[in-house]
């Protein structure tokens, strides 16, 4: 263990000297060096577990797509140098609406999608006006975003609802089957591999964000406001417009994940979508996005995904009965990881721009 | 002796001038405004607002409670406030390190004893326990801020993950009650004064921040290190332990909050415990005026911003909103000060007023 | 011929603007004209309203009244954007890229090259190349930003500007971070396109520049418009006397005092011997300096001048060597400790290492002295204001107030209250890196004084110029580099522009 990430760490080095990595990428290569690495240790620690299977690798993704969705529209607010942390309250607004709206089955389970987007986007528009234009900090108007959603879920219903509507629980328990993908089991059935339509949907997105992020002009005026918002305007980006767009999508992402965790979770509950702001934040942290802004990419926030997922997997693998330690571990496993990034990512970037100076 | 008298006079009237100037410039007279705005709100619908009487030995009334409920967070604030200022990131684990310290000390005093009231050890002993949980909470997020370099936000998320188990794994898994009255102390009353001990706290902590970033140099420090980090190394500051100093205090602080927290209700509860502060804590110090970029900041501002926060939802409370529904209101109007108070709409306002008015001069000419 | 009717005739004007920031009449009815392929000059003594000018111009600014025309149209101007559209580019006094990208889509942003609606990177790299190496800019397109120094940075910014199909140019103070071949690099393009017909404006505190390239020089004093000339018709003097608005004295009345056999037996006041630090990549050095005494350290730019004194100071901290201070070892670990020993160190890079925008003028002076006190020890209110007064007065700093933001000075200013800094702390050896940077000619000679008077002191000063001309006029002594290596030193008999070219180019060997 200690000897590959010494290695890693050098080679590393070496990719720098060659040619300027940038940050972003190399944040990214930390990340995904890390849960290759975290992903065989567990293969290896947890033998019976079945890590080396398809189905595992594939369910840890069918489980938190909704989370990348979450996760994609804080990376693209985080990169314009923003933040969002009303996305948890807007993804349990809209399972609870949508419960709501599902209850006595008079409703198509197809209004669901509009709705769910129409409350994202109408998030998004509010919060995005008023950070680009009437110039409020972030933080404070998604975290009163975040309050007033947590506030009408209970306005629109204060009790769980539990959602019955056949056509929506089709779509939820529906699978498709990865061909070629499985193993084989012991007696000899095979375990083939599966995608959820909501996971389905979410790789979907993700491809058109990162082609959105790399390829477009508006991804690209993200990377220059978030990196330095005067220059960015004396460059002759539309600064405003560029971040109040970025919010409006980023809302746009929370409804469709506020549908995706229905599809995953299917009811209504007052506790839904708490604390997942933070989860979302971390993904795209660990991912290698900054929240100073102007460095990261979604691909990365993809890597960071899985590994939340992840070690919600393999936390309750340890056997520990006790029920707070669990998420003391996690966070363990959160601090070791981040511990490695900024050691890495010391260890290699500044330092050496610094005296790269031609 | 006139010559003295003199003097003072002068300098009180050019200090009264200086005050009055910054006011009229800062944003901080804004958060004073929209104070006084929910206060005469409140001599409005609810007569007997400002009424204060004395039951049980106490002062009380809706201002007295105010000034009560709001205490925690206040102290709180005022941690968060260097936080910010010195690392431009927020510091999302003080309702943790309020459980954590919390717990050490019921630890201290209950022993292993769930529910009792004999003190284990000595009082004082127990709560500068309790502090010291909270230091060492705030050097954990300082070391990994400063010496990693890793953001704060995401640094004092491992806290906050793990801080509420860790602070039940001290107790035992369990809520402890701590029912000797000398507990009581510190969060209701010390027999005989008539005012609640929280308020004391509040208002000490208040006067020797203050005092700090008057008599020394920590204000600028805290800036300087918060605005740009090389230079300021340049100059011969250490940004390093700044900013870890300002977690360690931000630490302190919100161990005493929650110190005086579970002494309020006599037991120690860290699932319960300063739950969600961080966020009123964060938003307290934006509605005081604060940039929560870093850099500059304003002690006074963010008081203020806290006490308003409190008295925005004991107002709501007055007014029989439901408490699951409070934050749809509170959100409302936190926005609608948040918005009225931004430049931008203070420009466009000034725009329209002087239309208004160069109108209505031609008209007159 | 139609060339020359063009000439004549102006295109972009510029009528009546003012432009007033709180506490500030910054432009005061100020008119501006400018004609298709003509360089003009802009001058002004810091803080005339130069930058304000251009960034009203540009749309940074919305300016509280006056008029643009643009070949006899009016035109708003609201935004940067607005300004693209009127085929107006500009390269603005502080390098304004964005660091996190890469250095071609620095060149691109908002004008990437697209296929379907995309974008081509690899077109956007192929043209990238071709137009850094026109320029003759030593960058990998690739490389994100901030990992070049701030010449390149200064170039790549130019190279932006210049690549828009422009019609007219603008470049506040370009030359500022650059040396000698850069600048002769940026004439012949400046050249190329003013015979395409461009219409440039040139910022600059470089008269020799103004007189090699400009044809046109519009003054500003005090926000008010002084007038424009033609090159030709105002000699040097007359220049100078219109943007101070009074004569100043010749250059040439300062005088070193060159002798150096008197530090012989002398305890030096700084002898590093083969020092290096990790960080920096310059080879183990050693140098001796003496009390009173001026040096110089010449070579081109990233030859390893500022990582070498940036050593010396413990900004970079040395892995390899000693230092002694006055004859003792300095352990110098941190600034901090270079400080305690008198040392100061006024940064190349004022805008990262330098000032702190949001603080006040006064805050920005005293903080070193603050810091060198420590945390207990605070300044008085009374003494801190008494100092900034001092230090505005003297430095003649051109501010509404002392507690007003650093950040609203003119960029001259702002070093002026970097200075003041150090200057405040009473320093034994101070190491000045580009401290004249985008000061005006005044000043300038004012600083140059002050450096020769604080020598006769007994200070020691390291100082670090792009000028020759500066450095010839004030060092008594001069280190060279070249290559990131401490290739000589030249005293007193050879200090001359030709010996010291010879070295710094290696000419000799
Ligand atoms: N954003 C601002 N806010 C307040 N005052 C400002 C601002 N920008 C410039 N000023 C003031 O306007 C005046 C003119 O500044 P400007 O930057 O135009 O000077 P300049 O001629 O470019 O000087 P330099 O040669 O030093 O660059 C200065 O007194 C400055 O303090
Ligand atoms: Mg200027």
């Amino acid at each position: 263990m200690k000897d590959s990430s010494k290695s890693i760490m050098q080679s590393q080095k070496l990719i720098l000297k060659r040619k300027g990595l940038s940050d972003t990428k190399l944040l990214l290569l930390i990340t995904v060096s890390l849960f290759v690495i975290l992903y065989i240790l567990s293969a290896i620690l947890f033998a019976d577990r079945n890590f080396a299977k398809y189905s595992v690798f594939f369910n840890l993704f069918n489980n938190k797509a909704y989370l990348l969705m979450l996760a994609l529209g804080l990376t693209i607010v985080m990169i314009s140098g923003s933040i969002d942390i009303s996305v948890g309250g807007v993804t349990g607004l809209v399972s609870m609406v949508i419960a709501t709206m599902l209850v006595d089955s008079t409703v198509s389970a197809v209004w669901s999608i509009p709705v769910a987007l129409a409350i994202g986007i109408v998030f998004g528009i509010v919060q995005g006006y008023l950070i680009a234009y009437m110039d409020i900090q972030p933080f404070i108007v998604t975290l009163s975003g975040m309050f007033f959603a947590r506030g009408m879920i209970s306005v629109i219903n204060p009790r769980s609802v539990p959602i019955t509507d056949e056509m929506f629980m089709c779509w939820s328990s529906a699978r498709v089957y990865i061909p070629f993908l499985y193993n084989v089991r012991r007696h000899g059935t095979h375990d083939v591999a599966y995608l959820t339509p909501a996971a389905i949907v979410a790789i979907i997105v993700m491809i058109v964000i990162i082609i959105m992020c790399k390829k477009t002009k508006f991804g690209r005026s993200l990377y220059a406001i978030g990196g330095n918002p005067q220059s960015a305007l004396l460059m002759g980006v539309n600064v405003k417009r560029t971040k109040f767009l970025a919010h409006v999508l980023c809302g746009l992402l929370a409804g469709i994940g506020g549908l995706l965790y229905t599809l995953f979770a299917p009811s209504g509950n007052p506790g839904n979508g708490y604390g997942y702001e933070i989860d979302a934040i971390s993904s795209s942290v660990i991912g290698g996005v900054m929240l100073s802004g102007g460095v990261g990419l979604p691909i990365g926030t993809f890597f960071g995904v899985l590994i939340n997922a992840l070690i919600e997997r393999v936390v309750p693998l340890l056997g520990i009965v006790d029920a707070s330690w669990p998420r003391i571990i996690t966070s363990a496993f959160l601090f070791a990881f981040i511990v490695l990034q900024s050691v890495f990512a010391r260890g290699t970037g500044r330092r050496l721009t610094r005296s790269r100076i031609t | 002796m006139r010559f003295l008298n003199i003097r003072t006079g002068v300098s009180i009237k050019s200090g009264l001038k200086t005050i009055a100037k910054s006011l009229a410039s800062s944003r901080l007279t804004f958060s004073i405004v929209i104070l006084l705005i929910v206060l005469v709100q409140n001599i409005i619908t609810t007569p007997t607002f400002f009424k204060v009487s004395i039951t049980n030995g106490l002062l009380s009334g809706y201002i007295p409670n105010i000034l009560d409920e709001a205490s925690e967070l206040v102290i709180v604030t005022l941690g968060m406030t260097l936080v910010i200022a010195a690392t431009g990131g927020v510091d999302i684990s003080v309702g943790a390190i309020m459980a954590i310290s919390a717990s050490f000390c019921g630890l201290m005093l209950n022993g292993s004893e769930y529910r009792t009231d004999v003190f284990h050890n000595p009082y004082i002993l127990a709560l500068l326990i309790g502090l010291l949980g909270g230091a060492l909470c705030g050097v954990f997020n300082g070391f990994l801020v400063s010496y990693l370099k890793m953001q704060p936000m995401i640094a004092t998320l491992i806290l906050f993950t793990a801080g509420r188990s860790i602070a039940k794994q001290i107790t035992h898994g369990q809520t402890i009650y701590i029912m000797n009255p000398v507990y009581k102390y510190l969060g209701v009353q010390i027999p005989g004064v008539p005012i609640r001990t929280t308020i004391i706290v509040s208002t000490v902590i208040i006067v020797i921040m203050v005092l700090v970033t008057k008599l020394t140099s920590l204000g600028l420090y805290v800036q300087s290190v918060g605005i740009n980090g090389s230079p300021s190394r340049l100059v011969g500051l250490n940004s390093r332990m700044i900013k870890l100093m300002a977690f360690v205090i931000c630490g302190i602080l919100s161990g005493i909050a929650g110190l005086v927290g579970s002494s309020s209700i006599g037991s120690v509860n860290s699932g319960e415990l300063g739950l969600s502060i961080e966020m009123d804590a964060i938003l307290a110090v934006a509605l005081g005026g604060n940039m929560l970029g870093g850099g500059k900041f304003s002690i006074a501002g963010s008081v203020i911003g806290a006490y308003t926060i409190q008295a925005i939802t004991t107002t709501l409370y007055a007014m029989s909103v439901r408490a699951d529904q409070l934050n749809v209101f509170t959100a409302f109007i936190i926005i609608v000060i948040i918005v009225a108070s931004s430049d931008v709409f203070k420009d466009k306002v000034q725009k329209l007023t002087r239309k208004v008015f160069s109108k209505n001069v031609s008209v007159g000419g | 011929m139609n060339n020359e009717m063009q000439q004549n005739k102006p295109s972009l004007i510029m009528e009546g603007i003012g432009k007033s920031f709180p506490g500030v009449r910054a432009l005061n009815h100020v008119g501006f004209k400018l004609r298709r392929g003509e360089i003009h000059a802009l001058m002004g003594e810091n803080g005339a309203g130069k930058s304000t000018l251009i960034k009203v111009l540009t749309g940074v600014y919305l300016m509280d009244e006056g008029s643009v025309t643009l070949d006899g149209k009016p035109i708003v101007i609201r935004s940067p954007q607005d300004a693209q559209k009127h085929a107006i580019s500009t390269v603005y006094q502080e390098v304004n890229l964005c660091p996190n990208l890469t250095v071609m889509e620095n060149l691109f942003l908002g004008r990437e090259p697209r296929k379907m609606g995309f974008i081509d990177w690899r077109t956007m790299n192929r043209k990238a190349e071709e137009l850094l190496q026109e320029l003759n800019i030593y960058a990998d397109p690739t490389a994100q930003l901030d990992t070049c120094s701030i010449a390149i940075q200064q170039m790549i910014a130019i190279a932006r500007a210049v690549n828009t199909k422009c019609k007219f140019l603008i470049l506040d103070e370009p030359t500022s971070s650059l040396d000698a071949d850069e600048v002769k690099k940026l004439f012949t393009l400046m050249r190329q396109l003013k015979d395409k017909g461009v219409g440039i404006i040139f910022i600059t505190h470089f008269i020799k520049q103004v007189y090699e390239i400009c044809d046109r020089i519009t003054v500003l004093r005090n926000g008010e418009l002084v007038g424009e000339f033609e090159v030709e018709s105002l000699p040097r003097l007359e220049l100078v006397k219109k943007m101070m608005g009074k004569e100043i004295e010749i250059l040439s009345d300062l005088a070193v005092n060159k002798d150096e056999s008197k530090y012989d037996g002398e305890v030096p006041m700084i002898d590093a011997r083969d020092l290096s630090s990790g960080t920096s990549n310059v080879a183990p050095f050693s140098l001796k300096m003496y009390k009173g005494e001026v040096v110089g350290f010449a070579g081109l730019l990233g030859s390893g001048r500022s990582e070498l004194v940036r050593t010396i100071y413990g900004a970079d901290k040395a892995v390899q060597g000693q230092l002694y201070i006055k004859g003792k070892d300095g352990k110098i670990k941190k600034p901090l400790d270079a400080m305690k020993q008198g040392m100061a160190y006024l940064p190349e890079d004022r805008k990262a290492d330098g000032i702190f925008a949001e603080l006040s003028v006064r805050e920005n002076i005293i903080i070193a002295l603050q810091a060198k006190h420590g945390l207990f020890k605070r300044l008085r209110r009374k003494d801190m204001e008494r100092y900034a007064d001092e230090y505005i007065k003297l430095l003649n700093i051109k501010t509404a107030s002392r507690e007003t933001p650093i950040k609203s000075l003119s960029g001259g200013n702002q070093q002026k209250v970097i200075l003041a800094r150090w200057l405040l702390t009473n320093p034994e050896f101070m190491i000045l890196d580009e401290p004249t940077r985008g000061i005006d000619i005044g000043t300038k000679t004012e600083i140059q004084r002050l450096i020769l008077k604080l020598a006769s002191e007994g200070k020691s000063i390291a100082f670090i110029s792009s000028e020759m001309d500066e450095m010839l006029r004030t060092c008594s002594r001069m280190v060279v580099l070249r290559d990131r290596c401490k290739v000589g030193e030249l005293t007193q008999t050879q200090l001359n522009q030709n010996t010291i070219m010879r070295t710094i180019a290696g000419g000799e060997q």
